[in-house]
């Protein structure tokens, strides 16, 4: 009883150890990203390249997804709003809801499951097929020269996607709520102008992107470049990096708007 | 120091999770030279050539490449020593998204400023040495397993290295290629003036072009000599390598309990 009791603590003390280790590695990995990221801006090209893969071949995902989010928003918030006689204001709430909350929190989890992991597979599987070790070999810094500009094309893409998905969604909004069912287009939009804060809503929804952006584009690079260089290792890493950057845009975005939103 | 060897590697030990992979070994690669490192696989050989390439670093003893310790080099003075290396690793290791044609110029573009048109004339010249100009615009995934080993020894020599280091270089390959990849080796390492590290399990293709064979067994460095005095040699553990034994100082039966017990159980043993 004692001894599996013992035993039992000691697994449990090692996952914990283990969690926190590699934690402080995913940590020192960031600092040497941000450290090694000066040819992703000298030889910009090598990030331009990588925002074509991960923000524009995502293009598709986002803008259908925020048409069709747009468009629930505008029949559910029809629904809502018309029991108290003020269907009007759908505009506010539509433009609201996107831009501050689930035009970032979505985008950005539609951006880890089809960008995050496209880049953990890709940085996996050159490491289990010794491209990193070459490269290593031929003097030229992997981290340098295939991790940072993936990191700073997803930060980039981020925040970008986030605005084309609330432009989208108020799009979808706009079919629904004005051409579908006919709220009022001058109340639609006039309203929207007027209660929609530039500093208030729509800065704070990009910093949130931003934060979203980075959140991702370090967890996907790291679980790449930590993963086991087999195909179960990959495939563990990848699911890894949807998962854990879920949580973390979910648990970000509640501490973000806890500070950007109090009261306001 | 002409007379120095390239490659001095003395007393080297490694450990991995408190497990002895490489224990006192000793190894000289002179100029000039082509040495093979042979032994069964996970007998330590690829991890001996990443401790010569500063990618692992020595628990105890120490590698010297042209008279500088591998070890105390900071970033970056490993950086401009790998400059002068060359490795071709186990399956080419090639740069998946990019052409042959990129893969050859990546070292250039990435280490010299030279102009697009001096490049690709040097890419071409490194393609012609394997026999692929033509293969130029094609991709990795379109290349055998042959044509990709060649590409990736173009690119490995891209910047004239002092050294080269061939990881497995014969593996999986049929005959022709194996013939081929072995004469380009050697011609490649006279042409260059440059030194050669082989390592391989693949006894009668390396002997016939290499000038040393140190064999590795369990870690250790069991024997060493010229080709001849391999074939020649009547250590048991060469015999049964050079040779192909089925039995020997490599038992075949993986370690286990007595036959007669595990067939009739304890009792009737």
């Amino acid at each position: 009883m004692l001894d599996r009791t013992t035993s039992a603590l000691r697994g449990l003390g090692h996952r914990v150890t283990s969690r926190i280790w590699r934690l402080g590695f995913a940590s020192r990995f960031f600092l040497a990203t941000l450290l090694y990221s000066g040819t992703s801006f000298r030889r910009f090209f090598l990030t331009v390249r990588e925002i074509y893969f991960t923000g524009v071949q995502s293009l598709i995902i986002i803008l259908v997804s925020g048409l069709f989010v747009g468009m629930v928003l505008g029949l559910q918030g029809y629904d809502t709003l018309q029991r108290y006689g003020s269907s009007e204001a759908l505009g506010i709430l539509v433009a609201l809801s996107l831009v501050r909350e689930l035009g970032p929190v979505v985008s950005a989890l539609l951006f880890a499951s089809r960008a995050g992991s496209a880049i953990t597979a890709e940085i996996g599987l050159m490491k289990a097929t010794e491209q990193l070790s070459a490269m290593e070999m031929m003097a030229v810094n992997p981290i340098a020269r295939v991790v940072a500009p993936r990191f700073w094309a997803g930060v980039i893409s981020m925040p970008l996607l986030a605005a084309l998905f609330s432009a989208m969604g108020i799009f979808g909004g706009y079919l629904v709520g004005v051409v579908l069912i006919g709220v009022d287009e001058g109340s639609f939009w006039s309203q929207m102008q007027a209660s929609v804060d530039f500093r208030e809503d729509i800065v704070n929804g990009v910093i949130k992107s931003v934060v979203f952006g980075i959140v991702v584009s370090w967890i996907a690079v790291f679980e790449g470049y930590d993963s086991e260089p087999t195909a179960e290792g990959v495939s563990g890493a990848t699911t890894r990096t949807v998962v854990t950057s879920s949580l973390a845009i979910l648990a970000a975005d509640f501490i973000l708007t806890a500070f950007m939103f109090r009261g306001a | 120091m002409p007379n120095e060897p390239l490659v001095q590697i003395s007393d080297l030990n490694f450990t991995y999770d408190r497990r002895p992979v490489l224990t006192g070994i000793n190894m000289t690669i002179p100029r000039g030279k082509v040495v093979a490192i042979m032994g069964q696989s996970g007998c330590g050989k690829t991890t001996t050539l990443r401790l010569i390439g500063g990618q692992l670093r020595p628990t105890q003893g120490e590698v010297r490449f042209d008279g500088k310790a591998v070890h105390e080099l900071d970033a970056k003075g490993l950086y401009a020593m790998r400059r002068r290396m060359g490795m071709l690793f186990q399956f080419g290791a090639l740069f998946t998204d990019i052409s042959v044609f990129d893969n050859v110029a990546f070292q250039m573009r990435e280490h010299s400023d030279l102009t697009e048109a001096m490049i690709r004339d040097l890419v071409l010249l490194k393609l012609n040495a394997v026999g692929l100009r033509g293969a130029q615009n094609l991709m990795p995934s379109e290349l055998s397993g042959g044509m990709a080993r060649r590409v990736a020894l173009a690119r490995a020599i891209a910047l004239d290295p002092l050294l080269m280091m061939y990881d497995e270089p014969f593996t999986g390959l049929d005959p022709i290629t194996m013939g081929i990849i072995g004469q380009m080796i050697r011609k490649l390492n006279d042409a260059l003036g440059g030194s050669s590290i082989i390592v391989t399990h693949d006894v009668q293709e390396s002997l016939q072009i290499v000038d040393y064979v140190y064999f590795m067994a369990d870690g250790k460095v069991v024997a060493e000599g010229t080709p001849d005095e391999i074939r020649a040699s009547d250590k048991a553990y060469v015999h049964q390598f050079v040779w192909g034994e089925m039995d020997g100082p490599v038992p075949f039966q993986y370690p286990s309990a007595p036959y007669r017990e595990q067939i009739y159980g304890a009792a009737h043993a």
